[in-house]
């Protein structure tokens, strides 16, 4: 079934396909319900940066030299980790300042040079024209080994075809179409490609599962699981290489970490993940589950390359096929068209997703960056004068794609069969590692400055170009080779793969070393020798303290000078179009809650407005120019941005304290509020109290009043009377200094100005002596009183009156409370481990629930107040409690209404002195 | 300062353990001639270690 019809046409129903989804995400974009905005779709799409590379190169590369594919994948995921330190930082800078690009992103922060942004730009598309270069490689040899079927035929030794029947050129072409089509649509570069993202995950989606399809056919289908792959491995002498990987020379652990550190920084700045990991990001809190999301896809799809490689090598025991090709020449040799189909589709999918979003990125780049400036500044064009430019611009990011993709076709033609497609991709990583310095310097070193980030650039990339591009072009005939054999000149301290003389590395960790020697060095230098300008400075701040400005970063603030309203809207027109325009400022109006008209002056904030606007769609170096082209602006100096930052940071320190402030102030008004509701109760107890007092002290009052009076009306009343009457103004007196000594007692305790006479008191005497004192009290009541008291108890530490008092006031509550003649009454003395415990249980009505908490308070008692009469002042409890606290003891009530109650109280013994009485 | 908040403490942590667990001389460790079920320990080493420290990520970015 494998004719070459069905195959070209699997081809194109799967561009089809991806270009449906693309425009179904589209669609649903503009109706304002994203497919993209979600975690899922973010992971899937950074995948992206698993290409060709991955698919058919992994193998190959691990059939050389065993795990050394790996640091490939274990770099980013490294990164990825460190992802919500950078990459966040990075995503709230980009989204602030609507970068478009990596190289906007680079020369926005050093002062939203030009010149830098052409200058990443132009590295950008050298260094990554290998990388698209091997794509097309993989698209068309997997097509032309394809298209031999059933023979395998390596397409090197069909020879070099005529340029017109190369299928890499048609690749490329179609490519070129289709990325044209979903990759422009939107002129504003720093909205989001909803169909491009959406189509992408998919892409990532298929070549996984194409991969570990053919992986498990491979590992269970033609061999019996991993083991035993090894084990029929470790049989073939000449496999040893593969299974002892890291063979212990020091080269080989050196050139491990340099490709980890090679490919950490690599999934940072290769254009095409800055663009689906930076601008098409639609929320930071996606990176949350894309930091382990986006590792285990790279898990997932290496875990089979060392049993295809293996079990390549076991099945082609010869050398006539190549390794890369393993993934497809496997399915190919036995038979399984369906899965030869599926697996070349699927590298087609991984190679068409790098491409794509490659170049989407890089002709941005080119235009934004690198023509764009240009153009602007070339008089002679009048681009200033155009109404319209939108078609421009497309016109230019629409040519920049496809000669992007042809030039990879010119690299591939002329430079991709000397080497591995391994090899080749790394060239690319090695470029665009130069971006990092400058990058991550940028955002986490304002001491860096433009010409640093240029002269540092520069550096590396010449010395990248010097060791690494160099000697490709040299194996692939355009250079003498004598050159890499004896240096420039025959100077030997020259040679590309030798600089210095340092030999026993690889040639990537060679390259890296130097250049990023070189790079470091010179940018660093450069930067602390030259002073930055205001602009730059002002950069540097915006970018590096991008998280402690709050939410604006206050471009405004650091403009100064004159513009007109209607100059800067035809100004944005000419970008956006007029509708887009009229919308934007409308928008900003309304934001600002301003009214718009086409003559209003501008102030600095529509300015700022308009610049950010015109960087979303050509670059921050661009719209700088064209911004500049219309308004007076008056330089700053230095020392005034300088003056206006530390302003910036004083008013963050103030609000800082400010919040402090106000929290201390939530918390004292918290505190308040809680004293007031307790003064506001204790006012209601103090009312409570004055009631209650002045009842009680106005019966006995009323009393002696009384009697008094018949006393004083009625001179001749009989001696037995006047007697009797007597002695009842006697009793209601003391009654009456009873409860006076009380509530100035409670008001002394309470004050703590009480006097304590303290002594050792032994419990069992007070108890014995106090009984018998009250003996009246129960006789008279008829009410029995029984004591168990131990033998001997040790003291405690009291005063012996108080105690004496609490005593008292608990068999008179006692006494009070039982019915006359059935009463009953009972104190037991014990010795619970260090405390001596006193109860004294009734027999009475008992004590509900409810009172059980309230009678130790002030002036509580138990019962109906309303109905039934109290009996004492509420207060004599309260005052045992406090005096049994005072002496560190504990006092209660336990008691089920109907079955009398036990009131209990424990006093500490204290050992010292328990010793010295003993 | 938010960029240094807790959770990018713990992810750097663990980028830090991946570096070693991933370098010279963990690997040389386990770059002898042994196998497990089969297959070569420093390749068995290189998938379980890396599933690990996922996971690990995946606790830490999950975490609230």
């Amino acid at each position: 079934m494998l004719q070459g019809w069905v195959i070209v046409a699997a081809s194109f129903a799967y561009l089809g396909l991806l270009f449906a989804i693309a425009y179904f995400a589209d669609k649903r974009a503009d109706a304002g319900r994203s497919v993209i905005a979600s975690p899922y779709i973010y992971s899937l799409s950074l995948a992206v940066y698993a290409t060709a590379w991955t698919f058919y190169g992994s193998v190959g590369r691990a059939a050389a030299d065993g795990v050394g594919f790996l640091p490939i994948y274990i770099g980013p995921t490294l990164m990825v980790a460190l992802w919500w330190v950078v990459m966040r930082k990075i995503l709230r800078i980009s989204k602030r300042n609507r970068i478009t690009s990596l190289a906007d992103f680079i020369a926005s922060r050093y002062g939203k040079s030009a010149l830098l942004g052409g200058v990443v730009t132009v590295i950008a598309v050298i260094g990554i024209l290998p990388y698209i270069s091997l794509q097309l490689k993989a698209i068309s040899s997997s097509f032309t080994l394809l298209l031999q079927y059933p023979d395998i035929v390596m397409p090197a030794t069909l020879g070099k075809v005529p340029l017109l029947q190369d299928t890499a050129l048609w690749v490329a072409l179609i490519l070129a179409v289709f990325t044209i089509l979903f990759g422009t649509r939107h002129l504003d570069a720093a909205e989001h490609h909803e169909g491009m993202v959406a189509a992408i995950a998919f892409e990532s989606l298929f070549k996984l599962v194409a991969f570990l399809a053919v992986g498990i056919w491979v590992s269970w289908g033609l061999f019996n699981g991993f083991g035993d792959i090894f084990t029929r491995a470790a049989a073939h002498p000449e496999l040893e290489p593969m299974l002892s990987p890291l063979n212990g020379m020091a080269g080989s652990y050196a050139s491990w970490t340099w490709l980890t550190v090679l490919s950490m920084l690599a999934i940072m700045f290769l254009p095409r993940q800055f663009q689906v990991a930076v601008i098409e990001n639609k929320d930071e809190a996606h990176l949350k589950k894309a930091i382990w999301l986006f590792p285990l896809y790279m898990l997932a799809i290496n875990i089979f390359v060392l049993p295809i490689a293996f079990g390549g090598r076991l099945a082609f025991p010869t050398a006539g096929v190549d390794a890369d090709t393993f993934v497809l020449a496997l399915p190919m040799a036995q038979k399984q068209e369906l899965l030869a189909l599926v697996v070349f589709i699927g590298g087609l999918s991984a190679a068409t997703g790098m491409v794509i979003v490659e170049t989407i990125a890089l002709s941005t780049m080119v235009c934004n960056d690198l023509l764009m400036p240009v153009l602007l500044r070339m008089r002679s064009l009048r681009l200033n004068e155009r109404k319209d430019l939108t078609g421009l611009l497309l016109g230019i990011r629409r040519g920049a794609i496809l000669v992007l993709l042809l030039l990879g076709f010119v690299y591939f033609r002329l430079a991709g069969e000397a080497y591995a497609l391994v090899s080749t991709g790394l060239i690319s990583f090695a470029a665009v590692a130069q971006f990092a310095p400058i990058a991550l310097g940028g955002i986490f070193w304002k001491g860096g400055t433009r010409r640093g980030a240029l002269a540092g650039l520069i550096a590396g990339f010449a010395v990248w170009f010097y060791t690494l591009l160099l000697p490709a072009f040299a194996r692939s005939g355009w250079f003498p080779l004598d050159l890499l054999e004896h240096g420039p000149f025959g100077i030997e301290l020259l040679r590309p793969l030798a600089l210095l003389g340092v030999t026993g590395l690889d040639q990537i960790t060679h390259a890296m070393f130097w250049s990023m020697w070189a790079n470091i060095g010179t940018y660093v230098l450069a930067s602390l020798l030259f002073a930055p300008s205001a602009d730059e400075h002002r950069q540097a701040s915006l970018f590096v303290d991008v998280f402690k400005h709050p939410s604006e970063p206050g471009g405004a603030r650091f403009w100064r000078g004159t513009a007109s309203g209607p100059e800067l809207h035809s100004l944005l027109a000419r970008f956006l179009g007029a509708g887009g325009a009229e919308a934007a400022l409308r928008e900003h109006a309304r934001t600002r809650a301003a009214g718009w008209s086409h003559e209003a002056g501008a102030d600095a904030e529509l300015v700022h407005f308009v610049e950010k606007q015109l960087a979303g769609v050509i670059g921050a170096a661009s719209a700088r120019i064209m911004v500049a082209s219309v308004v007076k602006e008056e330089a700053m100096t230095l020392d005034e941005v300088r003056a206006l930052l530390d302003e910036a940071s004083q008013i963050i320190m103030y609000s800082h304290r400010l919040e402090q402030k106000s929290q201390e102030l939530e918390r004292t008004s918290a505190e308040l509020r809680a004293a007031n509701e307790r003064l506001t109760e204790l006012d209601k107890l103090k009312d409570d109290f004055v009631s209650t007092v002045s009842h009680e002290l106005r019966t006995p009052l009323t009393s002696i009043r009384a009697f008094s009076e018949i006393l004083h009306d009625n001179p001749r009343l009989p001696d037995a009377d006047r007697a009797r009457f007597l002695g009842i103004i006697v009793k209601e007196t003391a009654r009456l200094t009873r409860l006076i000594h009380q509530v100035l007692d409670a008001s002394r305790l309470e004050s703590g100005r009480t006097e304590w006479n303290e002594s050792l008191v032994d419990l069992r005497t007070v108890i014995e002596d106090t009984i018998a004192a009250n003996a009246q009290l129960f006789s008279e009541r008829e009410v029995r009183l029984e004591a168990r008291l131990p033998e001997r108890v040790p003291p405690v530490t009291a005063d012996l009156d108080r105690i004496v008092q609490v005593i008292v006031n608990l068999l008179s509550n006692a006494v009070k409370f039982v019915e006359p003649r059935r009463g009953r009454v009972e104190v037991s003395l014990t010795e619970e481990g260090e405390y001596l415990r006193v109860d004294v249980r009734d027999n009475g009505q008992g004590i509900s629930e409810k009172d059980q908490h309230v009678i130790f308070d002030k002036y509580r008692q138990a019962g109906d107040t309303l109905t039934g009469k109290p009996q004492g002042s509420g207060l004599g409890l309260h005052i045992s409690r406090q005096i049994i606290e005072h002496f560190g003891g504990r006092m209660w009530v336990s008691s089920r209404p109907g079955e009398g109650a036990c009131f209990s109280f424990t006093l500490p013994i204290r050992a010292s002195s328990y010793a010295r009485a003993a | 300062m938010e960029e240094f908040d807790p959770r990018a403490q713990r992810h750097a942590a663990l980028c830090l353990l991946g570096l070693v667990l991933f370098n010279y001389p963990i690997l040389a460790a386990f770059n002898v001639e042994a196998t497990v079920f089969g297959i070569p320990l420093l390749y068995a080493y290189f998938f379980v270690a890396w599933g690990a420290l996922i996971a690990l990520m995946a606790i830490v970015a999950e975490r609230r």
